[in-house]
């Protein structure tokens, strides 16, 4: 028992009685300090983003508490044996709602991607972004490393599945997250880097492909994206307005609650998609690398803490929590500064809506779970 | 093929983990600074650029419309002035695109609110209109259309009731044609203007002094900058976020005050009444318009709250042409009018001497000619006093024919005739003093530009290629008042009063050069024969001006008509009393210190001393005598 092991260290450390705490709950002190801290940062400035709305406030705390309670059980319960073997149930169940999505979900937002349970509504696809990678670590556990072409195969259709039905939800942006998380799996196994090389005119040939599959609208992000002043007024906008926003920040920002762009809605999606912004106008270059950093620094511990991981799957799936936290994060600031284009991703921690809180923090109860309970492999 | 087993080497398996996690982290650390680079260049780089942006979205400038100056009488009645009123206007902007600017005018249309013919012009000025601008497309709404709109409210975003200033005329048509007035701005306006004095102002002077003094009444508008969210809608402030926002305030038009006297002008306009005609009255000193009436006038404040087409075309087609300023645009024979000035001019070329007496059988023949001139009585033996006070028509013939035309032509231009008086509103015809060079720059045929010698004789009597306006007409009465030495441009604006202040700055009235024509003796028999015209028994103002507390020096005039312009519109209606003559009355008073000088114009009125004489008795009285004079 870990608690066994706790006690029997007692004698040997002295440790406070937080410490003991975080040792009780299998959390890491440093990665929990940091994610308390752009949890903390995330409620103020959505307060500010959201027009001073408390209801809102109030909202996301409580989805921080599920957020949080999720990753403390899951610290606390899972160990890399239960992990493992529930990736494939887990992977099982969200392929499955992903089909009764397809068939019955709400419309929210235009897209099918929501599944009411009566006192939650939620996106199955979230289930796919932890899913997906432990599948991954999962299949790769019991087979030597690199994988073989054959492993690598097996693995991207395990990864396509998934992506594949949320790209027609249609939800492009979750779609690559997690066909990011898994490509990251097949990486961090391995996997040759010639492949890489070689994979890239097939993904432009793919790119061509998928040109013709999405929706209109997805192709307008793109196009707007290479070139948002044509279109000002419509697709253009969000981009204009968050660069506006950002730009006119500074270097010191115009100060916390005093961002013009974000005050008088210039600028849309203002506490979800595009909160960053409202960190550049209100905080200013300085708010924006604070959380870079802090970012960098969280995804150094969870790769180190990932390291550590004494068997494939747990190394793995720490790996591809760890970089895929790096994606979200990448991606949404990339989307919200000009350099990538408009696709649906929350800034991490940070953003305000339930769904993405969760997801995250349960990777990082995951993460810790892998390594808090690493020692009693093989004892 | 051989089947290698593999077997799991935990060692290596480990190094393969920590060798790529290191490659993933200096990637991480490499596509982060990208982001931070990329936020570097947004937030340093190009900070100006996106500050004036966000600057930009969020604070508009808003116009603020300067209130317009006031116009006074001489006594300080207010003729003009500003009140709020409500009107409807429309933001396009947070209206929509133009298909929803249709929709919403189609709606207003539907409740009632706007005709259907109004609709293409308003469009079009919501094309022009800068961004965000607030539109006009109803002005002045009455409590009904207010409750209307207040009943059907819901259905319109952009729309809405805003309370400007707007021009009102509380005297109503009371001196209408000599104020003008306003209306909202057109087309051809905005060509003329620049638009960012007007940015806010829904109105500008269309003709007399609200016309002329544009530039002074308008005032500077001043601006307001208001902060604005997304919507558009004006706001407060958001958030914790309360700008400093700069404003100036508009500077409001010039007052201006008029010569007018609005007691004597009333009193002009009811003698009128019913009539058509004009009667102008000056103050020969100065020039000052102490009264301009024409008449049928209208309601100003029917063309500020803008006119229906039908409205609009009913003034315009009257016969009585009610827009038309008579006083200023009306060109009529000056009939027997000009003989005083023919009377000095015989004098001043020497071709007739004051005691010198003609015979006057009633009618002029020229020689050679079996042509009767008629006159309309039977004179007898008259000299030139005589004949300016009994009006005799053959005496005049034969100044005429002993002046000739050039002559004729060279005194009387000097006068004034065919020429501009200069006064300070627009629109002013000047008459005509035909001439045979004037006939030969005017014709093309050779036929046409023949001179006859009737013409000249016609002319002696104010009749023929002769036209003058009633301003015209008081201009040389006070000519006459000041022999010559005195030529005051008319005006109608002869003071100004800073908006708000209680200081009024006179203007200096302005002169043409002094007429040197004449001696005193050869004036005093022009005074004379015209204080005669109101003195003497039997002569033509006699009845008219009979009993007045001051001397008269007047003269009468009736112009014959000669043609009426048929046009589908008018025959039916053309009568015998459209056949009459006009009726002319031209006086200065107190004759031997002159303070006044009228003009009376009545269309079709007949005799001039029974029709237009009373009128000017009465603006004579109102001016000279006490206002509780019975």
């Amino acid at each position: 028992m870990n608690f066994g092991e706790f006690t029997q260290s007692r004698t040997r450390r002295t440790l406070s009685a937080g410490g003991r705490v975080l040792r009780l709950l299998g959390l890491d002190g440093l990665l929990t300090g940091l994610l308390a801290l752009i949890v903390c940062l995330g409620v103020l400035v959505v307060y500010s983003a959201s027009g001073q709305n408390l209801k809102m406030v109030e909202h996301h705390l409580i989805n921080i508490a599920i957020a949080v309670a999720t990753m403390i059980a899951l610290a606390r319960l899972a160990t890399p044996q239960n992990l493992r073997l529930f990736a494939p149930v887990a992977y099982a169940i969200g392929v499955g709602l992903l089909v009764v999505v397809a068939v019955t979900g709400h419309i929210g937002k235009g897209a099918q991607r929501w599944l009411d349970i009566g006192f939650m509504r939620f996106q199955p696809s979230e289930i796919m972004k932890l899913a997906v990678p432990m599948i991954c670590a999962w299949y790769m556990h019991e087979r030597p490393l690199p994988p073989t072409f054959k492993d690598l195969i097996v693995m991207a259709l395990l990864i396509a599945v998934p992506t594949a039905m949320i790209v027609v939800q249609p939800d492009l942006g979750t779609a690559l997250l997690i066909a990011a998380s898994g490509l990251i799996v097949m990486l961090l196994a391995g996997m040759s880097f010639l492949i890489i090389v070689i994979s890239i005119p097939l993904l432009a040939g793919a790119a061509w492909a998928g040109w013709h599959v999405i929706h209109e609208y997805q192709r307008q992000r793109i196009l707007t994206f290479l070139n948002p002043e044509n279109d000002p007024l419509g697709a253009g906008y969000h981009i204009i307005q968050s660069q506006i926003a950002i730009g006119s920040g500074g270097v010191f920002g115009k100060g916390y609650m005093n961002g013009s762009q974000a005050q008088l809605e210039f600028l849309p999606e203002r506490s979800t998609d595009f909160i960053f912004a409202v960190i550049g106008e209100e905080f200013g270059l300085l708010g924006q690398l604070l959380l870079l950093t802090l970012y960098g620094i969280v995804i150094a511990r969870a790769l180190y803490l990932a390291m550590q991981g004494q068997d494939t799957f747990a190394r793995l799936t720490g790996g591809a929590i760890a970089l895929s936290f790096f994606v979200y994060a990448f991606v949404n600031s990339g989307m919200v500064s000009g350099i990538l284009p408009v696709v649906g991703v929350p800034l991490p921690l940070i953003s305000y809506g339930g769904t993405s809180m969760v997801t995250l923090l349960a990777g990082f109860g995951i993460l810790m779970a892998l390594h808090s309970h690493r020692r009693l492999i093989g004892s | 093929m051989v089947n290698r087993v593999r077997i799991k080497d935990h060692w290596a398996e480990q190094r393969i983990f920590t060798l790529r996690s290191i490659v993933a982290g200096v990637l991480v650390v490499a596509l982060l600074l990208t982001v931070a680079g990329r936020l570097f260049y947004l937030q340093v780089l190009r900070y100006d650029y996106y500050a004036e942006l966000s600057q930009g979205n969020r604070v508009r400038t808003e116009p603020v419309p300067p209130s317009r100056g006031l116009i006074l009488d001489r006594h300080g009645v207010v003729l003009a002035e500003n009140r709020p009123a409500f009107q409807l206007e429309l933001v396009r902007e947070q209206v929509g695109d133009m298909q929803a600017v249709d929709a919403a005018l189609g709606e207003l249309v539907a409740i009632g609110l706007l005709r259907r013919e109004e609709v293409a012009g308003i469009r079009r000025t919501v094309q022009l209109h800068k961004v965000y601008e607030s539109v006009p497309i109803k002005l002045q709404l009455d409590d009904d259309e207010m409750a209307l709109f207040a009943v059907h409210r819901w259905k319109f975003t952009g729309v809405d009731i805003h309370a400007r200033l707007a021009r009102y005329y509380p005297l109503r048509e009371i001196a209408v044609h000599a104020i003008g007035y306003v209306s909202a701005i057109n087309d051809e306006d905005l060509k003329n203007i620049d638009s960012t004095e007007y940015a806010g102002t829904s109105l500008i002077g269309k003709v007399g002094v609200e016309g002329a003094y544009e530039a002074q009444l308008h005032g500077k508008p001043g601006f307001r900058e208001i902060l604005v969210n997304a919507a558009g809608r004006p706001v407060d402030k958001q958030g914790n976020y309360a700008p400093q926002l700069s404003s100036r305030a508009p500077v409001a038009g010039t007052d201006l005050v008029l010569g007018l006297d609005i007691r004597v002008q009333k009193i002009a306009e009811e003698a009128l009444a019913g009539k058509r005609g004009a009667v102008v009255a000056m103050d020969p000193r100065s020039g000052d318009v102490i009264a301009m009436a024409s008449t049928p006038a209208f309601d100003p404040n029917d063309f500020v709250r803008g006119l229906s087409v039908e409205h609009y075309n009913a003034l315009q087609n009257d016969i009585d042409k009610p827009l038309l300023n008579r006083a200023l645009r009306g060109a009529y024979p000056p009939g027997s009018t000009v003989k005083p000035l023919y009377a000095l001019g015989a004098q001043v070329y020497g071709v007739m001497t004051p005691e010198q007496t003609e015979f006057c059988p009633g009618f002029f023949q020229l020689r050679g000619s079996s042509n009767k001139y008629r006159d309309d009585k039977h004179h007898g033996t008259l000299n030139m006093r005589q004949a300016i006070a009994e009006s005799c028509d053959v005496y005049f013939y034969k100044v005429a024919e002993k002046m000739g035309i050039s002559r004729m032509d060279e005194f009387m231009k000097a006068f004034g005739y065919g020429s501009l008086t200069g006064i300070d509103i627009p629109g002013e015809k000047a008459g005509l003093y035909a001439s045979p060079e004037w006939k030969k720059r005017n014709f093309k045929h050779a036929a046409d530009q023949v001179w006859f010698p009737g013409e000249t004789i016609s002319m002696g009597i104010g009749q023929g290629p002769i036209t003058v306006t009633p301003l015209q007409q008081v201009h040389f009465a006070a000519e006459i008042a000041e022999r010559g030495r005195t030529v005051a441009i008319p005006r109608l604006v002869t003071a100004t009063r800073a908006a708000g202040s209680d200081v009024v700055t006179p203007r200096e009235a302005t002169f043409l050069p002094p007429v040197n024509l004449g001696t005193p003796a050869q004036w005093s028999v022009i005074y004379d024969g015209m204080i005669g015209a109101t003195t003497m028994p039997g002569a033509t103002a006699y009845q008219a001006m009979h009993g007045a507390k001051y001397a008269v020096a007047g003269k009468t005039g009736t112009a014959q008509v000669f043609t009426i312009k048929q046009t589908e519109n008018t025959r039916a209606k053309i009568t015998d009393e459209r056949r009459r003559d006009h009726a002319w009355f031209i006086a200065y008073a107190p004759a031997e210190d002159p303070k006044i000088a009228v003009a009376v114009l009545v269309e079709n009125g007949g005799f001039g001393g029974a029709t237009a004489a009373p009128i000017a008795r009465k603006v004579l009285d109102a001016y000279l005598l006490p206002e509780d004079t019975p």
